[in-house]
């Protein structure tokens, strides 16, 4: 906090924490600063946390209606939308159960642990050109990455302390499953800041003003495979289908949190739909050009407005480049969901071998490339011969030998039979 | 404000270490040094070196607090009852406590620390990049040959061996 006020005055033109300046004034004294945050964090961010879960699951389930060829929730409100009100208010009006055996303070602190790291990572996401809570974190990107990989830890205990023999399988597969693919996710989010040489969020999503062919996934072809590996990592990391071990409901009832009710219960939902948004964002600030519209036309809207007085016009840019923002996010969802129910589930074995012998691989190739690309080719005339459709062709290529390497992965043992006295065979 | 924070923090972190110490169950204790960790980081991110909070909560919240409660969890029935230290562990926890505690005292006393506070300047990552790699270069790469050699003598423990007896 001291830090961003110094840097405030030390670096008036930058524009992160233009809202506070114009309304609070150069140095806020600290009740007016805390009463700033405050808000922002309970209206704010506590707000839009409630509607991504509310929106989403209610999404989640017309998706898969749609796909699998019914109409989804449509008794609640118009097109079924208020059915996860419905649903709320059910969960809220159940009995808070401690299952015989658990550990009580662990199993009651759990969800806590699993949804308070997601809702942390809000902080360092820009909205807009001047909609992020902490302007000055220069590591904005890392320390996403860092405050998501605590979550596990709330997942894990969930298991644990459940006293069942499905929750401590889910919780063990969780726990591996996370560990691996922090891995690949790293390293793509490091092949991005290899071509860029910035963590700081504010500054990666300026950096792709100007429209669609300004956007990292266009910049070079290992970004665009980035994605693709940054993608399926985080569905991993997710628990999302096909990646949904730890809570697979046709083996393990419903993994880490068979034993949950009523609110801790939908805590697991509000964190699990939060960290899908979460990614989301960070997909769509790191790759899909962040706040700024496929036409540029917002960014040099933005460039235009002054900063140094509170207008209409202030809040108007801010208000559509966070609409821009939420509609890529959303997209993101989409797909999420739309893999969700398309593809079946594989088994854990499958699902690490995936992860360390063609993700990491493949993501460490990919790293080298950039790395190399941003040496040798990059702002050289190779580069300027090279139009944006080989880069693009170069890109597809390596997306589809990944995808082609990851079937490879998936089939492999695929009809072998396994006894159920062997689990270790079954890699747990 | 700086002030009641860091107070508030490091109430936390001393909390949490005295639960560590205290509590007779291992998955308690592990969840207890989460608390001592996030308060590390919150002091960390207080001093304005996020990069530090970033690293401590990747590394050690991330990576070595779950392995300790994976380790724990693969060895179900043991963690199910309460640590119960014989004589002779009670003995070197003491001795290593104490001689860590007269280090560190010691290095607090003849550590001159400096009247005015340093100026917290911009933070620079790149000024750290260009330190690791160029200054510090040498005791960067022994660190990582350190944890190579870590890497290489777990993957020969975990390796299996034909004839080893005991075998299942």
């Amino acid at each position: 906090m001291l830090r961003e006020v110094q840097l405030a005055s030390s670096d008036p033109s930058s524009a992160g924490g233009t809202f506070i300046r114009l309304i609070l004034g150069d140095e806020p004294g600290w009740p007016l600063r805390i009463g700033w945050d405050l808000t922002i964090i309970f209206l704010g961010f506590l707000g839009l946390a409630s509607m991504v879960a509310f929106i989403g699951i209610w999404a989640e389930r017309k998706v898969a209606g749609r796909i699998q060829q019914r109409h989804g929730p449509n008794r609640v409100g118009p097109i079924g939308i208020l059915q996860s009100l419905a649903d709320g208010i059910k969960l809220v009006s159940k009995e808070d159960l401690l299952p015989r055996g658990a550990d009580g303070w662990l199993f009651r602190l759990a969800p806590y642990l699993a949804f308070a790291p997601v809702f942390a990572s809000f902080l360092a996401i820009p909205f807009g050109p001047d909609m992020i809570f902490e302007p000055a974190l220069a590591v904005g990107l890392f320390w996403m990455l860092a405050i998501l990989s605590v979550e596990v830890i709330g997942v894990i205990l969930a298991g644990w302390s459940s006293n069942n023999k499905w929750s401590v399988y889910g919780a063990m597969r969780e726990a591996c499953q996370l560990i691996s693919y922090e891995i690949p996710l790293g390293i793509s989010i490091l092949i991005v800041v290899v071509a860029t040489g910035t963590l700081d969020l504010l500054e990666l999503s300026r950096m792709q003003a100007g429209g669609m062919q300004h956007w990292l996934l266009f910049h070079q072809p290992f970004v665009l495979a980035a994605f693709v590996v940054f993608f399926i990592a985080s569905l991993a990391s997710n628990k999302r289908a096909p990646f949904d071990l730890p809570e697979s409901e046709s083996e393990l009832v419903a993994g880490y949190h068979t034993e949950y009710s009523g609110l801790r219960f939908s805590l697991f939902y509000l964190a699990e739909y939060n960290a899908m948004f979460v990614m989301g964002a960070i997909m769509t600030i790191l790759f899909l050009g962040g706040w700024d519209d496929p036409v540029g036309y917002l960014s040099a809207w933005s460039a235009r407005v002054p900063r140094d007085v509170m207008s209409l016009e202030l809040l108007a840019v801010n208000a559509v480049a966070f609409h821009v923002f939420m509609a890529k996010t959303c997209l993101i969802i989409f797909i999420q969901m739309w893999v969700r129910w398309t593809l079946p589930r594989p088994r854990i074995d499958q699902v690490l071998h995936a992860c360390i012998k063609v993700l990491l691989p493949m993501s460490l190739v990919l790293l080298l490339g950039s790395a190399l690309w941003e040496l040798f080719v990059q702002n050289t005339s190779l580069m300027q011969r090279a139009t944006q459709w080989v880069l693009l062709t170069i890109g597809l290529a390596f997306v589809g030998f990944i995808f082609l390497m990851l079937a490879q992965a998936f089939i492999q043992g695929r009809g072998k039979q396994y006894r159920l006295s062997e689990p270790a065979k079954l890699g747990i | 404000m700086q002030a009641i924070l860091f107070y508030i923090f490091a109430a936390l972190t001393l909390a949490g270490a005295i639960g560590v110490v205290a509590s007779r169950n291992i998955v308690r204790a592990a969840v207890q040094l989460l608390l001592a960790l996030l308060g590390v980081a919150a002091l960390y991110f207080l001093l304005g070196a996020e990069f530090l909070a970033a690293v401590q909560l990747v590394i050690y919240v991330g990576g070595t607090l779950v392995l300790i409660i994976f380790g724990v969890m693969l060895t179900a029935r043991a963690s199910q009852k309460l640590l119960n230290p014989s004589r002779g562990e009670q003995i070197a926890g003491l001795v290593s406590a104490v001689v860590l505690l007269v280090a560190l005292i010691a290095s607090i006393v003849t550590t001159r620390f400096p009247d005015q506070p340093a100026p917290l300047g911009r933070y620079s990552l790149q000024a750290l990049g260009q330190d690791l790699l160029g200054d510090y270069l040498l005791p960067f790469e022994l660190a990582s040959l350190l944890l190579l050699a870590v890497m290489i003598g777990a993957a020969y423990l975990a390796k299996k061996r034909p004839h080893a007896k005991g075998e299942v």
